[in-house]
């Protein structure tokens, strides 16, 4: 049954976000065969909704900035299971990445002397935490995310990448070796089904937020990459790890930057109060995204929320005036109109933590290796598979990631895993094939959800699987309460097995493609909600009810979740940067 | 309330029709149109349509409601609809792959033709390449263009000439690189556009600047290369 057409290239990039399209440029740079597939145009990438900017010590505001500085807050901001060796690279590496943007043309805000415009996020400090905040994120007005896509865009027209726009990866396909040999796509313009070959093959398919019932993050981000590794049998990283953004929109889940903290909005409860001098008296409303979320659902539970149902907060801004909100922030005097029907010229906006950014994806190396785990608990490179950006984790973000630090991640890892595997391809990697039945075993999800005759819907499934999480695995979680929710999933997986798929057409199909991402949420929910579960303490993200301090002795580690035994193991975390002494752990203070 | 949606699957249908869809909006709110198709697709999801990012920053979900091109996310009922009564069709002037979605093919062809990307040869510095904030400020109304294809499919003259008229979008772009300081290749830029099509079909009725979702003027875009053009010729 296999006789599906099959194209082949040097490199394939599954993903085409910013990090995603950093590793093709990186590639077709060079001249090696590259090819991008992605399930929507590539500037319609979730990259595409970044707002803030890209955090990284390029000492334009403060001549004195530097990128170990940078680099302790990053470890704190990780809770301590960021990876150091990578924290020490993505932080020395910045500057030169996002020069290289700006030399693409990506638009940057500018200061008066011409060089990039940064301004102060949550988490930064100068002088390892001593010199008060910092200024650290280079920022495109509140469009940075979509600058950067567009430009990267553009870099890789002008280097001839080829793309498959509008095409969905089901499945990868591995060989009886284990080697990644390339993938399974479906042509959704016309519904045929390929198998795209590659020497290399790279996840770039972003975050999962859509787990969630409020989501700052897009349609399409459902997990697929991680959906497919799993099903392919290896192991995710650190899973139970989900940053829950203190301002997205209250019903809506639309993000409001945290950079409107930045420039000096701040919240407030129903008392008009600025609480999070109570909680964070240094740092405030720029305390890590974990800190401030939970204060804010302490807020609420207090009864000190807003609104007929007093749930949610407010976040001020119109004492900035109308001139700094047009220059610094548009994006969000339109979103705010839009989607909270409320002018923050004139009234506060009303925001809730929303889900927004899977910390935990597909363990690798610094060079976007991906990596599995042998018996004896040592790392093996998974040979022919990479993952960047936010499926991959590298793991820089650790427990809690800082605000800025995904745009850095992509741009720097996408670029280390271009350069691994153009390294890799001139020493002359070689295709590794795949058999038939290989390819069969790629095809067997597809051909059963085409064959089905019977089930229930996908968008009822889908809602299903969305209020689970949100009410089981949300911003503080509890034993028996999490135990719950993983049987209410456990029933739910045949029932997504079973899907029906209706309509069987072929051109541009998107309940096909619906039904596919149904079955990544799922895979993502689960192993986050297994992840979750066995994680029995409270670091960063990760707030338990009933272990609620940080347990050093027994979870300094990753977490490892091994989807064929469903079971959860660890693995250490790197405390040896090559060039700066450990940055031992201490207890977090904003 | 009544929804009637622009049909048509190549594979089944000989030509296209419209099928209406009766849909309860809860407690009535005033929701967005990409929230309504969600409630059309629960009841059909045969029914085609692109989004991704919901808010208005992709420019996947640019569709024709009731004679309007627009951002289904973004638009609410109540700025489209008169009389309880929806119409949905795909973005005007395109081919259709199905349903509410167009082929772009022609549209992203042009925005590839007037080479969307920064053009310097002078050497690359060790850091950033300064630009002072009023250059900057010049590429503000240009950068910012989500490629939803709104305004060239709003404009008779790419409907006639989609070969050969770059369209409000691509021009937009090709202004946004003549614009920016840190581009030396206006000269060439400038000779790939001076022919009687490319930039000159633009008649001026400003139907791009009327449907932008994103606030943006190509006219205006337009009407500064028309003078860089004229001064070069000059
Ligand atoms: C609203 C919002 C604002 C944010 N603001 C900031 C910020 O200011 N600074 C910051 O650092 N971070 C920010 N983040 C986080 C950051 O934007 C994301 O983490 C990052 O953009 C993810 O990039 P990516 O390349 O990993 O994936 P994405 O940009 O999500 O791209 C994924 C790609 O994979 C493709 N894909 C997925 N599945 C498949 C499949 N099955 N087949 C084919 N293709 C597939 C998609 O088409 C897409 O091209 C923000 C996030 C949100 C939600
Ligand atoms: S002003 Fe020019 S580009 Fe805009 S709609 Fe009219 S003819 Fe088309
Ligand atoms: S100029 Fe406006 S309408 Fe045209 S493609 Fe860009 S964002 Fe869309």
């Amino acid at each position: 049954m296999a006789n599906i057409r099959t194209i082949t290239f040097d490199g394939l990039i599954v993903g085409g976000g910013g990090s995603g399209l950093r590793s093709a440029l990186e590639l077709s740079q060079s001249g090696y065969k590259t090819a991008v597939i992605s399930k929507v145009f590539p500037t319609r990438s979730h990259t595409v909704s970044a707002q803030g900017g890209i955090t990284c010590a390029i000492a334009s505001n403060d001549p004195d900035d530097d990128w170990r500085w940078h680099m302790y807050d990053t470890v704190k901001g990780s809770d301590y299971i960021g990876d150091q060796d990578a924290i020490e690279y993505m932080c020395s590496e910045g500057p030169q990445a996002v020069f290289e943007l700006e030399h693409m043309g990506l638009p940057f805000s500018r200061n008066p002397d011409g060089r990039i415009y940064q301004r102060p996020f949550g988490g930064q400090s100068r002088d390892y935490g001593k010199g008060g905040q910092a200024s650290r994120t280079c920022a495109a007005a509140d469009r940075t995310g979509h600058a950067l896509l567009h430009t990267l865009y553009q870099a890789n027209l002008k280097n001839n990448t080829v793309f498959f726009n509008e095409w969905y990866a089901v499945d990868m396909v591995k060989n009886q070796d284990g080697v990644i040999a390339g993938v399974i796509a479906i042509c959704m313009e016309t519904g045929e089904v390929v198998y795209v070959k590659s020497k290399a093959t790279v996840i770039a398919t972003g975050g999962a937020g859509r787990i969630y019932a409020s989501t700052t993050n897009a349609l399409i981000n459902t997990g697929d990459g991680i959906g497919m590794a799993l099903r392919a049998g290896f192991p995710m990283q650190d899973m139970e790890m989900w940053q829950f953004h203190p301002t997205g929109i209250h019903l809506a889940g639309v993000l409001v930057t945290e950079g409107s903290r930045g420039e000096g909005g701040y919240l407030i409860n129903k008392d008009g109060e600025r609480f999070m001098e109570r909680y964070a008296p240094n740092a405030k409303d720029l305390a890590g995204r974990d800190v401030v979320a939970r204060s804010m659902v302490l807020e609420i539970l207090d009864g000190r929320g807003c609104g007929p149902d007093a749930d949610h907060v407010l976040l001020k801004l119109d004492h900035l005036g109308e001139k700094v909100l047009n220059e610094k922030l548009p994006g969000i005097l339109e979103l705010s109109r839009t989607f909270a029907h409320v002018d923050p010229v004139h009234a506060p906006i009303p925001v809730v933590p929303t889900c927004h950014y899977m910390m935990g994806g597909i363990p690798t190396n610094i060079h976007g290796q991906a990596l599995s785990m042998d018996a004896e608990g040592n790392d093996n490179v998974i040979e022919g598979l990479f993952a960047v950006g936010e499926a991959a984790c590298v793991s820089v973000h650790g427990a809690n990631r800082l605000g800025g630090n995904s745009l850095l991640d992509l741009v720097v890892f996408g670029r280390a895993a271009g350069i691994q595997i153009e390294k890799m391809l001139s020493q002359g990697l070689e295709q590794r094939e795949a058999s038939e039945s290989d390819i069969e075993g790629a095809m067997a999800r597809l051909d059963r959800l085409n064959n089905s005759t019977s089930g229930e819907k996908t968008a009822d499934l889908r809602k299903e699987l969305q209020n689970i999480m949100q009410n089981h695995f949300g911003v503080f979680r509890k034993g028996d309460f999490m135990q719950e929710g993983i049987e209410k999933l456990a029933d739910l997986r045949e029932r997504i097995n079973n899907v029906h798929l209706e309509d069987k057409s072929n051109t541009f199909n998107t309940a096909r493609v619906e039904a596919l991402e149904l079955k990544n949420l799922f895979e993502v929910a689960e192993s986050t909600a297994i992840s979750a579960e066995g994680r029995n303490e409270s670091r960063g993200a990760h707030a338990r009810e009933d272990f609620t301090t940080r347990d050093d002795e027994n979870w300094l580690c990753h977490s490892m979740y091994f989807p064929e035994s469903k079971t959860l193991g660890k693995r250490d975390v790197n405390f040896k940067p090559k060039t700066v002494p450990t940055f031992e752990p201490m207890e977090r203070k904003y | 309330m009544q929804v009637s949606i622009y049909r048509y699957n190549p594979e089944t249908d000989l030509k296209p029709s419209m099928q209406d869809f009766q849909v309860e909006i809860p407690n009535d709110k005033d929701i967005m149109i990409l929230d309504v198709l969600a409630l059309v697709k629960e009841q059909d999801d045969s029914v085609a349509y692109r989004r991704s990012c919901r808010e208005g920053v992709c420019g996947s979900d640019g569709i024709n409601m009731n004679g309007i091109n627009g951002l289904a996310c973004i638009t609410p009922i109540s700025a489209v609809t008169k009389k309880d009564k929806l119409i949905l069709r795909p973005l005007p002037g395109l081919p259709i792959v199905r349903d509410l979605v167009v082929d772009m093919t022609a549209f992203y062809k042009q925005y590839e033709r007037i080479k969307p990307y920064l053009q310097n040869d002078e050497a690359t510095p060790a850091i950033e390449r300064l630009q002072s904030p009023e250059d900057r400020a010049k590429l503000d109304g240009l950068y910012e263009c989500i490629l939803c294809a709104c305004c060239s499919t709003n404009c008779p003259s790419f409907w006639w000439n989609p070969e050969k008229f770059v369209g409000p979008a691509g021009l937009l772009q090709a202004y946004r690189f003549l614009a920016d300081s840190r581009d030396t290749h206006t000269e060439e830029r400038l000779a790939d556009l001076e022919d009687p099509f490319s930039v000159f079909r633009c008649r001026g009725i400003m139907n791009c600047v009327a449907v932008c979702p994103k606030g943006l003027n190509p006219t205006k875009a337009i009407g500064h290369i028309r003078s860089m053009l004229m001064e070069r010729g000059a």
